[in-house]
């Protein structure tokens, strides 16, 4: 059971949170081929180790934001805003 | 109590204090500080119960967590509950103890049957009998036989609930080891939880006289208890065990402190977050293998021990001691000093420490070097061992307990739960801990630090060879130790295999006694060593849990908190029937006659004007320069040409196209909406429209604010509707010129309360949508119902409301479409060729797959027979015989009133296309004949509504 350091809220337990899955997708346009957009609906990453992903302080403020965390050791390496990029080590 | 089984004095039993208990309806006297095994068997009881599967006697093997025999039906005050452990149970006054899996009785057990007949219950058995002619034929007698004790009948009365907590360290396990760690760390200023599943702490100084530090065993115990009392920063928990050790040093804990105390007994389930922890949890003794092991009166060496130590219990009166190693001579060696008398000692090794021999021949014992076991003999008792000395001679000798040892295996459940991994320590012969990613120590015997390899010595422990009796593994599921062989005849390598194929170590001890053997065993067989064999996985619980105590107090009406309409009291006093819908209490409909009241509410909306609370229709406003943009990314529907004061309809896709949600929409100014969701969607919409925002969207400047639970929302629908609102003071000119279908507007009653009005129909009449401030909902709903009278107001529920729209063809998503459902499939391919600009799903709609004319399309269809009754889920089939298939399914149906005829709407592959074909309805083992037709059934031309 994590604990997450929401940006706005400080440091909390993981029953206050949703994980929204990866982060940093991008929303492809309207004249992608199937094959594109199929990859952005259903193809996603699902790595043993660093993995970006987004979460949401559904039992508090109610932001998302992003977080780097190790899926292996749970390990929080980085949260920063949505919209911001990841630190680059983490990239 | 038998005297001659209950030592004068010693022991930490309160001889002061006696407690009277019953097992099996037989009056039994016991003292404060037994626990129900010490006592049974203060009581001269050996066999206890029987056993799982072949039903043969069981009797207490140890004092601890790792009992397999003493599992009892016992009720101390909440009720009798199934497979508790006599031996971690304190015995209380007035207790009840039964054996389990015996019928009639413990000593006369029909089902004792199996044992006869064992050779034919080899092994997945139920893998190669039963197969003829099918499994179902034995289904029923096999389940009556199966399982291990009886549920209770109803709820226990024991309250549950759950705790929460922090600390610095967490010592798991009250012995020497965990209390020195407690104690280093609470000097050290840490804020230290020390947890004990024993109802005090000490551990083995509580029955072991041999000292520690050089001082007696007790005045340590008392020393050290008080220097921790004395820091203030140590939290002391007894009779509660550790269960789950999980992610982040994420620990639960199952605490019985006072579950069993007579007023207002409880159980609590704890969450602690530590810092770190030391697993202080001691190692298990492991029997050995030799035929009929499983006797009552064969115990492990160090129960026996504890059992004389702790409860001045004498297990035995001629005992014989089946041992392998220098620790479990310690044991039975203080067994002649606390009144036992020890026989004689079988140690399969050869060479056996010096010193220990002497003290062997001081107290007169006979010893057996180089000796094994063949097999034990009695009917519900041991009676004798027959045994081969170190010249193969066989030899016999009488008995009426045995001390058994194969030597110890530390207590690493816990840190295995952890992720951490194990090592085979050949020395010692057991599993030690390796390494952990968590923060988490190992210490004392749980760490292999309970005797050194010189002083430790351990023997074999393969199964005495070339043995006619069975020799049993695993005492709890029966397992033998031809079972295993069985399995490795049959190819079986991995230990996981091996286990779920014997069933070894999956009974409700989980292998704490057998899995070592198991496991050695399998590597004999396989030409392995236990470390290449490997353990399998030990996941949560450690041990078993009441469910009660892990749902706390999250049952019942407090398992999922039904949400209540403001004005839930006043539809009560109407007589409504209340139901379930999407977690909101609900009026179903007002009356008795559910299908009588259902018929008259929705005539009554034809006919007149119904009353209907729609409060927990989802309400969200979004507000900002960017709302409309914003929305029109949402809906499928065009957001921004819609003009102030108006309502649209529409519909919301997730990004694969498929239909999640509906509703209409208001805009309330230029830059300002309001959001009608379906009531079951409310919260989940306002989420999924702040991600988007926030996450795809952020430089959109607008606010989203759910507002569902702040209106009251009354639906006033039915010819007379207009009448009825328009006699309330303050009311909005209600005219058609003034304010057509699809209008909005607010204002003020004359009381001062605002109002929201919007004139929208989903029962296709002429229909108002009126909202109060929630708190004035009572009040209001009473005004519209005087104000009705004139007109033959009534209260209509969901049941007829549902009536209504599907009398209308109304789609409602998540009935008449399901995840597959595209717009297209519900009729909306228009509404996206419309669509100008990208929205949620748009990409999705241009796949091909998403196009096709063969999909399941939502169509009207009216049986022929007009009133044969047809259900939702019936399936439109076609052909017979093998070749039947189904092509799509019904979504809706009911009887209609209004109609006299059965109506419904199905998904059914190409629908579109085939209005007025005759279709087949499979409806629960019977075929209706039904006919498509045009899905608006009652006033097709809307003339009702926009009237």
């Amino acid at each position: 059971m994590l604990r997450l350091d929401c940006p706005f809220c400080g440091t909390r337990d993981e029953a206050e949170f949703r994980c929204g899955g990866d982060a940093h997708v991008e929303r492809p346009g309207q004249d992608v081929s199937d094959a594109t957009w199929a990859d952005y609906l259903f193809n996603h990453d699902n790595p043993k180790g660093l993995h970006l992903e987004r979460w949401c302080h559904v039992f508090g403020c109610g932001q998302w934001f992003n977080v780097a965390r190790d899926t292996l050791t749970h390990e929080i390496h980085a949260v920063y805003y949505m919209g911001e990029a990841a630190p680059e080590r983490y990239r | 109590m038998r005297r001659a089984l209950r030592s004068e004095q010693g022991g930490r039993i309160d001889r002061s204090k006696p407690l009277d208990f019953v097992f099996n309806g037989k009056a039994m006297q016991g003292y404060a500080g037994d626990t129900l095994a010490s006592a049974l068997l203060a009581n001269g009881v050996r066999m206890v119960s029987r056993s799982f599967k072949f039903h043969r006697p069981r009797g207490i093997v140890s004092a601890g967590v790792e009992e397999s025999g003493g599992l009892l039906a016992v009720d101390h005050g909440t009720g009798l509950q199934p497979i508790v452990r006599s031996t971690q149970m304190p015995l209380v006054d007035g207790l009840r103890a039964e054996s389990q899996n015996c019928f009639p009785s413990l000593n006369f057990d029909l089902l004792r049957i199996f044992d006869v007949t064992r050779s034919l219950w080899p092994a997945g058995f139920y893998n190669k009998i039963f197969k003829w002619p099918n499994w179902h034929v034995y289904e029923w007698a096999v389940r009556r036989a199966a399982g291990l004790g009886r549920l209770p009948d109803g709820a226990r009365s024991a309250r549950f609930c759950h705790m929460n907590a922090h600390c610095d360290v967490l010592v798991v396990g009250g012995g020497p080891s965990g209390l020195s760690a407690a104690l280093q760390a609470a000097r050290a200023g840490e804020d230290v939880l020390l947890v004990e599943l024993d109802v005090e702490p000490g551990g083995s100084l509580l029955h072991d006289a041999s000292g520690l530090d050089g001082q007696p065993p007790l005045a340590w115990l008392a020393r050290t208890l008080a220097e921790l009392q004395a820091t203030g920063n140590v939290r002391i928990l007894t009779l509660a065990t550790v269960v789950g050790y999980y992610d982040c040093n994420v620990l639960t804990i199952h605490d019985r402190v006072a579950a069993y105390r007579r007023e207002d007994p409880i159980e609590v389930f704890w969450k602690v977050r530590a810092g770190r922890v030391v697993l202080a949890t001691g190692a298990i003794e492991q029997p050995l293998m030799f035929g009929n092991n499983d006797l009552p009166g064969i115990m492990l060496a160090g129960a026996m021990q504890k059992y004389a130590g702790r409860y001045a219990v004498r297990c035995g009166q001629r005992v014989v001691a089946v041992i392998n190693n220098d620790l479990a001579w310690r044991s039975v060696l203080a067994l002649p000093g606390a009144g036992i008398g020890l026989d004689a000692i079988i140690d399969s090794r050869h060479s056996i420490n010096d010193a220990l021999l002497d003290q062997a021949r001081e107290h007169g014992i006979d010893v057996f070097p180089g000796a094994s076991p063949v097999a034990a003999a009695g009917s519900t008792a041991v009676r004798k061992l027959q045994f081969r000395d170190h010249d193969g001679r066989a030899r016999t000798i009488a008995c009426d307990a045995i001390a058994m040892s194969g030597g110890l295996s530390p207590t690493l459940h816990l840190y295995s739960q952890a992720g951490g991994r194990l090592r085979y320590d050949q020395r010692l012969a057991c599993f030690l801990p390796q390494e952990c990613r968590q923060d988490v120590v190992v210490t004392g015997a749980a760490n292999g630090e309970f005797a050194t390899p010189e002083t430790y010595n351990i023997g074999s422990r393969k199964p005495s060879a070339a043995n006619s009796s069975v020799q049993w593994v695993d005492f709890l599921h029966d397992v033998t130790v031809s079972d295993v062989e069985l399995a490795c005849r049959e190819n079986l390598r991995s230990v996981e295999h091996v286990k779920r194929y014997t069933t070894t170590g999956m009974a409700a001890d989980q292998g704490k006694t057998s899995n070592l053997n198991a496991l050695t065993l399998l590597g004999e067989l396989t030409g392995r060593s236990p470390g290449e064999v490997g353990t399998t996985t030990f996941r949560p619980m450690f041990m078993p849990v009441t469910m009660g105590a892990i749902a706390g107090v999250r049952r019942g009406e407090f398992y999922a908190p039904a949400k209540r309409l403001a004005a839930h009291d006043w539809h009560a006093t109407q007589g409504a029937v209340f139901e379930d819908y999407g977690g909101w209490q609900r009026p179903a409909y007002y009356g008795s006659d559910r299908d009588a009241c259902v018929r008259r509410e929705t005539l009554l909306v034809r006919q007149a004007a119904g009353l209907f609370d729609a409060s927990p229709l989802g309400k969200i406003e979004v507000q900002g320069p960017d709302a409309a943009e914003f929305l029109n990314r949402i809906y499928i529907h065009s957001v921004p040409t819609l003009k102030q004061g108006k309502v649209r309809y529409s519909l919301m896709l997730n990004e694969n196209g498929i239909i999640i949600d509906d509703g209409v929409f208001v805009r309330l100014a230029d830059d300002h909406f309001l959001l009608n969701t379906t009531s079951a969607g409310a919260n989940a919409i306002a989420a999924w429209l702040e991600e988007w925002q926030q996450c795809e969207w952020p430089r959109m400047e607008l606010v989203i604010n759910p507002v569902t639970s702040q209106w009251a929302v009354v639906t006033v629908a039915g010819p007379r509707a207009r009448d009825v609102l328009c006699s309330l003071a303050g009311m909005t000119d209600l005219s058609t010129q003034a304010f057509p279908h699809m209008s909005f507007a607010s204002g003020v009653f004359e009381d001062g309360c605002p109002y929201r009005i919007q004139r929208v129909s989903f029962s296709g009449e002429l229909s108002y949508e009126l909202s109060v401030p929630a708190n004035r909902a009572t009040g209001f709903f009473e005004r519209i119902w005087d104000a009705g009278q004139p007109f033959g107001i009534g209260l209509f529920g969901i049941e007829s409301l549902m009536i209504l729209r599907l009398e209308k063809g109304f789609l409602h998503v998540g009935g008449d479409t399901d995840t597959t459902s595209n717009p297209f499939d519900a009729g909306f391919g228009r509404v996206i060729s419309n669509k100008r600009g990208d929205f949620i799903g748009a990409r999705s709609l241009q796949r091909a797959e998403d196009r096709r004319n063969d999909r399941r399309q939502l169509v009207g269809f009216e049986v022929v027979d007009r009133d044969a009754v047809v259900l939702a889920g019936a399936h439109v089939v076609t052909g017979t015989g093998d070749a039947r298939r189904s092509e799509g399914f019904v979504t809706s149906a009911c009887h209609s009133p209004t109609l006299a005829r059965t109506i419904g709407l199905a998904l059914l592959e190409r629908g579109f296309e085939r209005g007025g074909e005759e279709i087949q309805l499979y409806d629960q083992g019977r075929l209706v004949t039904a006919r498509i037709v045009d899905a608006r059934f009652y006033d097709p031309q809307g003339e009702r509504m926009h009237g």
